[in-house]
């Protein structure tokens, strides 16, 4: 079947998520499409699959124009998505996915069948086990195998290889090329380079929710990267003082938490250091922040901060020892939503028997002016902009912090706030601190650190100075390819 | 001491457990579907309140009955409008109408209080009740007890074994997976929230028309859907374990009524209350088994691990949580 989308456009509220692409997939191809973090591959694709209404734009299936109402609706006419976040049921039988939207419900029947698909593509699944105790690989292969026994003819997978073991990769690759052989069409959503170059005929490549451009196998890497990341000037190297004592110590820590957790990690980290964490969302960044900040316990490992041993201390004991952290969601994590920004500061203050209330505003007020907050002391926080709700968290960073931990300081600011976090942090830092900050805008690290540690899959893959690498190295670190 | 005569206890105690039974089943049923009705308590009283009047007035228990089922549906029903399509929280509306339903029936109620009413009839069934022990128990009963024992295996078997139980486990699991293969999760949680609220009018209903006949303030069905409610929890979302907690727990009432009788010194109200920290208990012991320390400790003492193995029970992992659509 030949699928084209044309000018697709897709917006979230004020988030435009795909701005009019374009792509067509040829029937019995393996079509890639590539892009960083938040280019818009997922919201593309779930359009395609029926799960997500479209604002505008047309799909066209052999050349003839659908409209969805639902993923069955889709299904039934022979298109069938992986998601990104598995859409199945764990706590279910491998059997009972298997027939869940399936239109036959003789369970014997179906049992043979799913028997007979995996001898075809040479998996092994116990239709009997729990779905929980399967990997990410096997649930994958039976999602597979499902969307084939309903018959689908074009099969779209959004970012299969993240956390799957590279054997299961192979099992996974074979089957999709011999999908593509028996004439079915894949499209293989990725931000890994490796993966389109093994597997993909032709590559579609999105850039902030717009076409970048198509390309044909072979591929030429550096013009793929071009692609995905588009050609920005790279930023002078900025004046850094000489890294001081150590501040944060982690000796091999392994912690839980978020997709990938944190494996194996051992880092030192010295006053004056601005470090950048690099990688895509979720590959270990968040958990590093989050143990280094002593809300998520270790598994295993040390910390040390200034030299200490942090065994069994949990967040307040780090907070005590001068460790700060600002989470990425800064109302959910941060500020208390529905507060204004005077019971903000009484909370900060906190103590006594009952809240001064003309101390507190004034307090707000002395914020408002020091951090040019546009806002009043006795405005909730959820009322104002970003920008001004990262000056508000930053306004109760402690006076002389050891340790500052970021969780993309700047998302969502514009450029003029952005700047002046920028030089706020850079300020604690010339007193001693040391800073971490995660941020997906390789840019901005580039920017703003002295050092870059990226991620992949939970681990520290590479760990350079910020002159001594640059862009396109970054981007392959990211993409797994130190 | 008085003797025990273990066919009149455990007769007792099929016949007491029957309402507790299709209710913490109907229960069992919505929250399978992964909503909460908190509403249980009220909703009880409301449909014992209503199957008592209405089976006095028309002197048909059929209408009794089903004027309590339908009672139990219609608080279901605005538990699941308010929230699955109003997006109000379940916790709050079901609260809030367990004390208005509670209250709603003392006061339509009142004209039917202390009357002598309908009362189901005993029905033994011949032949099965010759059976030694077994048939007095469970064989010489009335048809509310037989429904409460056959509504066991038929939930269990329509929950577990056909197609429209799978979809109203994947709803309650994941109801955006649900929707991805073409099922309804809003549509599935109102039928099972009615389909709930039914069995838990047909347990009021039993309630004043054969448990505890007649209507009254007390009632003596009070405290009855917060146990039901426990008691799906108790069985880890099992219609069977739910059932084998109401048996348990109509157990121990009956057994405080005994050990009353033996230990005259001990003051009534404990052997009352027992059967409630009994149940805390076991409900604690149930998420023992669910930390992972309990588990690694629980390795190499087989007869700790199989009991918590037994008592594994998990919620459904949409329990609670409103669906909302893309
Ligand atoms: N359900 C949603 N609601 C609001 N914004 C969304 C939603 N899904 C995605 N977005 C936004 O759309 C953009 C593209 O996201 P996505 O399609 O997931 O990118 P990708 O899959 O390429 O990483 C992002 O800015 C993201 O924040
Ligand atoms: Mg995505």
């Amino acid at each position: 079947m030949e699928i084209a989308l044309q000018n697709i456009t897709k917006d979230y509220g004020s988030v435009r998520a795909n701005d009019h692409v374009t792509m067509r997939v040829v029937p019995g191809s393996i079509h890639g499409l590539l892009g960083e973090n938040g280019a818009g591959k997922s919201t593309l694709m779930k359009i395609l699959s029926g799960y997500t209404p479209k604002t505008d734009g047309e799909i066209r299936i052999d050349r003839g124009i659908v409209e969805y109402e639902s993923p069955a609706h889709a299904a039934g006419l022979g298109i069938g998505m992986l998601y990104q976040d598995p859409l199945d049921f764990p706590l279910l039988s491998v059997l009972e996915n298997f027939k869940l939207g399936q239109s036959s419900s003789d369970m014997t029947a179906l049992r043979i069948r799913l028997t007979d698909l995996c001898r075809r593509f040479g998996f092994t699944l116990d239709p009997d086990a729990p779905l929980a105790s399967l990997t990410i690989g096997e649930r994958q292969q039976l999602e597979i195998l499902r969307l084939l026994e309903k018959g689908i003819r074009t099969l779209i997978l959004d970012e299969p290889t993240t956390g799957i073991s590279g054997t299961q990769k192979a099992a996974l690759f074979s089957a999709l090329k011999q999908l593509a052989d028996e004439g079915r069409s894949v499209i293989l959503v990725s931000h890994k380079l490796e993966d389109v170059e093994a597997l993909c005929d032709r590559v579609t490549v999105l850039r902030g929710g717009k076409g970048a451009g198509e390309m044909d196998s072979p591929f030429d890497p550096d013009q793929l990267m071009t692609l995905m990341f588009g050609t920005r000037p790279k930023p002078p190297p900025r004046s850094a003082e000489a890294p001081g004592g150590p501040v944060l110590n982690f000796t091999s820590i392994h912690a839980r938490g978020g997709r990938t957790g944190l494996k194996s990690c051992s880092v030192l980290i010295r006053e004056n250091e601005v470090v950048g964490l690099a990688g895509l969302e979720g590959s270990g960044q968040g958990v590093f922040l989050r143990t280094a900040a002593g809300l998520i316990p270790p598994l295993s490992g040390e910390i040390h901060l200034k030299g200490q041993p942090m065994k069994r201390q949990n967040h307040h004991g780090f907070k005590r020892k001068g460790v700060n952290f600002l989470p990425s969601g800064r109302l959910e994590e941060g500020l208390i939503p529905g507060l204004t920004l005077a019971e903000h500061s009484a909370l900060q203050n906190g103590g006594g028997f009952w809240v001064r209330w003309p101390g507190a505003i004034a307090d707000a007020a002395r914020r408002i002016t020091n951090f040019r907050i546009k806002g009043e002391p006795n405005l909730s926080v959820e009322s104002l902009s970003g920008g001004n709700q990262q000056r508000l968290l930053l306004s109760f960073l402690s006076e002389n912090p050891t340790l500052l931990l970021l969780e993309n300081p700047t998302r969502g600011l514009d450029v003029e706030s952005a700047n002046w976090v920028w030089e706020h942090l850079h300020r604690f830092c010339a007193k001693g601190a040391a800073i971490v900050f995660a941020s997906s805008e390789l840019d901005e690290i580039l920017a703003q650190a002295d050092r870059v540690m990226v991620f992949f899959n939970g681990a520290v893959i590479k760990d350079v100075r910020t002159q001594e690498t640059d862009l396109r190295e970054l981007g392959l670190a990211i993409a797994g390819r130190a | 001491m008085t003797e025990i005569d273990l066919t009149i206890l455990f007769a007792g105690v099929v016949a007491g457990a029957a309402p507790i039974v299709m209710a913490a089943l109907g229960e069992t049923l919505t929250e399978k579907a992964g909503l909460i009705n908190l509403s249980l308590d009220g909703s009880i009283l409301l449909s014992a309140m209503a199957g008592f009047a209405a089976a006095y007035t028309t002197g048909s228990l059929v209408f009794g009955f089903m004027a309590g089922a339908m009672a139990g549906a219609m608080v279901a029903a605005v538990v699941g409008i308010f929230s699955i399509h109003l997006n109000r929280s379940q916790v709050a509306v079901g609260f809030v109408l367990t004390l208005m339903a509670r209250d709603l029936a003392y006061f339509l109620g009142n004209p039917y209080a202390r009357l002598h009413g309908p009362q189901v009839p005993s029905l033994p069934i011949p032949l099965l009740k010759e059976i030694p022990f077994f048939g007095p128990v469970f064989f010489n009963q009335s048809l509310p007890v037989y429904f409460s024992l056959l509504l066991i295996g038929f939930c269990w078997w329509y929950i577990y074994r056909t197609p429209a139980g799978l979809r109203l486990r994947a709803v309650g699991e994941h109801p955006k997976a649900a929707y991805a293969r073409g099922i309804d999760p809003r549509r599935t949680q109102m039928l099972y929230t009615l389909a709930g609220g039914l069995l838990v009018g047909l347990a009021g209903a039993t309630f004043s028309l054969s448990v505890k006949p007649g209507w009254g303030r007390p009632q003596g069905a009070e405290g009855t859907g917060w146990i039901a409610l426990a008691l799906v929890i108790f069985g880890g979302w099992d219609p069977i374990r739910a059932a084998a907690g109401a048996y348990l727990f109509a157990f121990l009432q009956v057994m405080g009524i005994y050990l009353q009788g033996w230990f005259p010194s001990v003051p009534a109200q404990v052997f009352q209350v027992a059967p409630f920290p009994l149940m805390i208990f076991t409900l604690l012991f149930m998420n023992l088994a669910q930390k992972e320390r309990v588990v690694i400790w629980s390795e190499g003492r087989p007869w700790f691990r199989s009991m918590l193995k037994w008592l594994w029970g998990k919620a459904p992992t949409a329990l609670g949580k409103p669906y909302a659509p893309e």
